[in-house]
């Protein structure tokens, strides 16, 4: 380990990447003037209410539709025997990113919540008051939901279209060869994803072009899938999106309240709003599928991994095929001669999951490091230095170099930050000045970094500022601040001097705010804009025998604050207004896109990473469980803007924490409907959980990912957190609980 | 939501009058009922007010000693007051360990003693549930039952009250100031909610057309002062309810225990008084001994209504932790975590 472990000082790009600067919107958010979807409120507004199924199986056999039609203000109510046709069946997946939708197709009823019918009124009170007077009659079957009594079957692919297997190397033997097998199952429940904000639209019509307002977090990705409901060219759809109270995947797909709003748009005549309850965000809108996890894990005299095997049973609904890729946690982590990793699904009467926060790697990563910690005991190992032994030099899965990989620095400055050294080898011989048990967990934080494609465009104005515009999606995680701040580097101007404009469909692609890659992919696209304004600026300034950077040739050109210099000669410089003014030029535009290099992506991985330490603090006798400490450290590349990269690692942690001791929702057994669909019965942290937590940042370039070196790090901290935590409990208590969430009794 | 009337008495006069009809619910700071309303759980034809009623919102000491507090006092108000949170530590601890600070500003006092379980099969319209839905059944019986009564429940219904507030007023003697149209009546709290029976659809003890006045603590509930704590087991540091939790206040004297006091939430449908514990209590050594036979003896007729057995173990538990920290004196300041087990403020006693 390097003795230096004090966190380097990243590199800054120059003047504006790598500033902390606090977020641009942060202040329209506080005050309230930011506008959310659900803030809309056009002439002549309708207000929609779904009336959820009340049972997860059977058929609706009658709709009182007279009694919520008699209400006083209720104007329509939608069911299946009226429904207007839709351009596309629901039950048809012709995208990627397309889930199947309960769109008032018929009787039948595939999970609690799913719409029975649609009802319209001129206020929202009346709206909600018709959805109840509907009084449905249902013939029920009962629910089918856990791993007792769904159904089994073979998975065909994982997550979004991934393999269901993957197999390196010789298991079998590698298991022979070992001189210890662990063997390790680990349960996770199902987690919904609780943004802030509820899912929302308000949706209308302008002829034939559908013009709504909806948090999406893929905003013209998401044009096709909306208009191929209805008939229309993509390019028909405007989406306005310019705030997320939070995403987390879940604003990534279309959900029927979508669809179902614009149906009644059209239908109308008149704008739509729809706003789901808290407890309609249980069922229609995705969520993290419940696994069931088997691991083995061979590992050898000198404690390095012979094998290692991850199977995942993963949940998902009746109709739909989403798969919580959690076995993959395993190809890419630890260095392992054979690894096999493999899938199957369990069909339940839920509503279908979808991406949640890390899809995979959190309840993968989540399992495996338990199972790397029982296997470290076993093999009579420090945790950590079980691990080092088994650090991967190489991609595990493919091969291949690591396009950066500075985990052995996280390991390092999150170890002794922590005080891991001092960590007694047995559980349950740490307590604190009350008595407490104490035990120290840790984890490998573990996430792709991947590039989508985005374009944008920025143009050069008069005055020397600049307008740079693509259509990203601010979820809360930062993007109007940081994506400004890459877009000002290019352009070699102060943030103050660049107006950006996002979350907006009639801008350029910015592709989708997921996978932790929008800052790479938008900001990639963003900043290469910059640099085509600063070629074609400095093609007319070293043109022009008027200009002091006239005939510059070969010698760098520089720009910086509004001018352009050449580099050691910084007399000669012009300031871009100058030059635009000379050449009679009002404005100047150039564009860029963002995506990776092909070459690099075949010949690379490429991952950030991280690691975790966790303590927690037992009560003895009562069982309570705290976390009383977390440190985490983590390499992702250059970091454009420390502040808003610490507060989406922490998130992650915190996230971690509530995924460790308090998230899950439950199912009545006999109608399957949610019993615990609000935020006083569905745990997340509060505040007071928190005793100290800290998110640190390791120096890492990355001269693969992309030119910007960018990373992400809006799901890395998740990962580790929660296995850190169980190991942690285990270490105080001497107890490993395999089903998440852990709760007190578990300890007893 | 269904529409409603809503009315805002100015006299109890009014207010009784307005009660008269039988759909109609009295809201305090709103902070269950208007839940309720939105799941459908409550479906009132008119909501009476009763926050502008005159009177209603102080804290006042009688001639004789005892405390009266109106039922429109917000929690907050009440934990804070300096004289009350003096008198009765233990009270004002478990007012600051429940929910969060927003819905403490809001919360009344009344509303406290009158909010609803939240069993979920409870709070679920379309369940079975013998306390919402008379002979409808109890799903909770055959469901996540985790958190569910091991004590005073039967078949009928296995919910726990979910107030922090009452347990340490059960356990000192606090009576109930009823008013209705045959005049005022005082209820003992320990008594104020009911078990369930063979039915499980009366949960208090108001009739037809009554509601909470006020709350009263007798003078010698004061005198436990220096040895009084509320202690409470949760899953979440804050905004959250108890999965168990103990009031426990003593009289010392020559380190021996003149009188105690003993209460538990979270494992009945009523915050549950432990005389036979303190029975024991009396003259016995201020001791963990002591401690642990009350405990135990408070615990005698516990029974799991479902996966919740744990919950008995932990209760003597947490019985014995709460005198114990009671026997070593109240603390000079609130704890930074009120009512918590994972609390590190200073141990420095005020009374002690």
């Amino acid at each position: 380990m390097p003795d230096d472990i004090a966190p380097t000082r990243h590199q800054r790009l120059g003047s504006n990447a790598g500033d902390p600067h606090s977020r641009l919107d942060g202040i329209a958010k506080i005050t309230g003037a930011a506008r959310y979807a659900a803030d809309n409120a056009p002439a002549g507004l309708l207000w929609a209410v779904i009336a959820g199924a009340p049972v997860a199986r059977g058929r609706v056999a009658r709709l009182d539709t007279a009694a919520a039609l008699a209400h006083p203000g209720v104007t329509h109510v939608i069911t299946p025997e009226n429904r207007p046709a839709l351009h596309k069946d629901p039950d048809l997946r012709a995208a990627l990113f397309d889930w199947k939708l309960d769109l008032l197709q018929d009787d039948r009823i595939r999970y609690a919540g799913a719409p029975m019918a649609l009802v319209l009124a001129e206020t929202a009170e009346a709206a909600a008051e018709g959805a109840r007077l509907l009084a449905p009659e249902i013939e029920a079957d009962p629910a089918r939901i856990g791993f007792g009594d769904g159904l089994a079957f073979a998975a065909e692919t994982v997550g979004i279209g991934a393999p269901p297997a993957t197999a390196v190397g010789d298991v079998e033997a590698g298991f022979a060869a070992a001189a210890q097998v662990t063997e390790v199952e680990i349960e996770t429940p199902p987690q919904y994803h609780n943004a802030m904000e509820p899912h929302a639209i308000v949706a209308q019509w302008q002829g034939e072009r559908l013009v709504i307002d909806t948090p999406n977090q893929a905003i013209v990705m998401s044009r096709p899938s909306f208009a191929a409901y209805f008939g229309i060219p993509p390019e028909n759809v405007h989406i306005r999106s310019p705030y997320l109270g939070g995403g987390f995947g879940s604003k990534a797909i279309l959900n029927p309240a979508q669809i179902l709003a614009c149906l009644a748009a059209r239908e109308t005549g008149r704008p739509v709003k729809l706003v789901l309850s808290r407890a309609q965000m249980y069922g229609p809108t995705g969520h993290r599928g419940a696994t069931r996890q088997s691991l083995r894990l061979g590992v050898d005299a000198a404690g390095r991994l012979t094998a290692l095997s991850h199977h995942a049973v993963s949940a998902t609904s009746s109709f739909d095929d989403f798969l919580e890729p959690a076995a993959n946690a395993a190809l890419n982590t630890y260095a392992c001669p054979a690894i096999s990793v493999s899938h199957s699904g369990s069909r339940w009467d839920i509503g279908t999951p979808g991406p949640m926060r890390a899809p995979g790697e959190a309840t993968g990563s989540a399992a495996l490091e338990c199972a790397m910690d029982e296997a470290a005991h076993a093999a009579g190992l420090d945790p950590l230095d079980f691990r080092l032994r088994n650090y991967a030099e190489t991609d595990p899965a493919t091969g291949r170099a690591y396009s950066s990989k500075a985990l052995r620095e996280c390991y390092a400055l999150g170890a002794e930050r922590f005080g891991w050294k001092t960590r007694p080898m047995q559980p349950g011989q740490m307590r604190d000045a009350r008595g407490r048990l104490l035990g120290w967990g840790m984890g490998t934080s573990l996430f792709p970094a991947p590039m989508f494609q985005a374009e944008a465009r920025a143009t050069l104005r008069a005055d020397g500022s600049a307008v740079v515009e693509t259509a990203a999606s601010d979820m809360g995680q930062g993007a109007w601040t940081a994506l400004a701040q890459i877009a000002a580097e290019g352009l070699g101007l102060d943030l103050a001097q660049v107006e950006f404009r996002s979350g907006d469909s009639e801008l350029p692609d910015a592709g989708v705010a997921g996978g932790s890659g929008h800052t790479a992919t938008a900001g990639s696209a963003l900043y290469s804009a910059g640099r085509d304004v600063i070629a074609q600026l400095t093609a007319l300034a070293t043109a022009d025998p008027a200009s002091p950077l006239h005939g510059a040739g070969n010698r760098a050109v520089v720009a910086a604050d509004g001018w352009l210099r050449i580099e050691g000669e910084d007399h000669r410089r012009e300031s871009y207004a100058a030059i635009l003014a000379r050449a009679g030029r009002d404005a100047l535009t150039g564009r860029g896109k963002g995506a990776r290099d092909p070459a690099h992506a075949e010949a690379r991985a490429m991952f950030s990473h991280g690691a975790v330490f966790a303590e927690v603090a037992v009560d003895p006798a009562l069982l309570q469980i705290r976390v009383t400490r977390l440190t985490g450290a983590f390499a992702a590349g250059r970091i454009i803007n420390p502040k808003l990269a610490e507060s989406q690692l922490l998130g992650g942690m915190i996230w971690g924490l509530g995924f460790a001791l308090q998230e899950e929702a439950l199912h009545d057994r006999r109608s399957g409907r949610l019993l615990n669909a609000d935020l006083a019965g569905y745990h997340v942290p509060v505040n007071a959980d928190l005793a100290e937590i800290e998110a640190l940042t390791v120096h890492e370039e990355d001269r693969f990912v992309n030119p910007l070196g960018v990373k992400g790090v809006g799901e890395l901290g998740i990962t580790g957190t929660a296995g850190a935590i169980a190991n942690a409990v285990w270490h105080a208590t001497g107890r490993r609980v395999r089903r998440f969430p852990i709760h007190p009794e578990d300890l007893a | 939501m269904k529409s409603f009337d809503y009315l805002r008495p100015e006299t109890l006069e009014e207010a009784l009058a307005a009660l008269s009809d039988p759909d109609t619910a009295v809201l305090g700071g709103g902070t269950n009922l208007l839940d309720l309303m939105k799941l459908g759980v409550a479906l009132p034809d008119r909501l009476v007010d009763l926050t502008r009623l005159p009177g209603l919102d102080r804290i006042e000491t009688l001639p004789d000693g005892s405390w009266r507090i109106g039922a429109m006092v917000r929690n907050a108000d009440l934990a804070r007051d300096p004289g009350f949170a003096a008198a009765f530590p233990m009270v004002a601890e478990a007012l600051l360990s429940g929910a969060s600070a927003q819905l403490r500003n809001a919360a009344t006092l009344g509303g406290n003693l009158m909010q609803a379980t939240r069993c979920a099969w409870f709070q679920d319209p379309q369940a079975r549930c013998n306390r919402r839905a008379p002979g409808s059944g109890c799903d909770a019986l055959e469901g996540a039952n985790r958190g569910h009564a091991v004590l005073g429940w039967t078949p009928a219904c296995i919910a726990v009250h979910p107030s922090d507030f009452c347990v340490p007023l059960a356990a000192l003697d606090a009576q109930v100031e009823v008013a209705g149209p045959a005049g005022i009546r005082h209820v003992p709290l320990e008594t104020f909610h009911l078990l369930p029976g063979e039915e499980a659809h009366r949960v208090t003890a108001l009739e037809p057309g009554e509601i909470v006045l006020a709350l009263r603590l007798p003078a010698a509930a004061a005198a436990f002062a220096g040895h009084a704590r509320y202690l409470k087991l949760r899953e979440r540091t804050s905004f959250a309810f108890a999965l168990l939790s103990a009031a426990a206040a003593l009289r010392v004297e020559d380190g021996r225990i003149a009188e105690a006091r003993l209460a538990l939430g979270g494992v009945a449908a009523r915050p549950w008084r432990c005389h036979a514990a303190e029975v024991l209590l009396e003259s016995a050594p201020a001791a963990p001994d002591s401690f642990a036979r009350a405990a135990a003896a408070a615990l005698e007729t516990a029974a799991p209504s479902g996966a919740n057995g744990y919950k008995i173990v932990l209760a003597e538990r947490i019985l014995a932790r709460a005198l114990a920290a009671a026997a070593a004196g109240t603390p000079a300041e609130m704890p930074a975590l009120p009512g918590s087990l994972m609390d590190d403020s200073d141990r420095e006693t005020a009374h002690a």
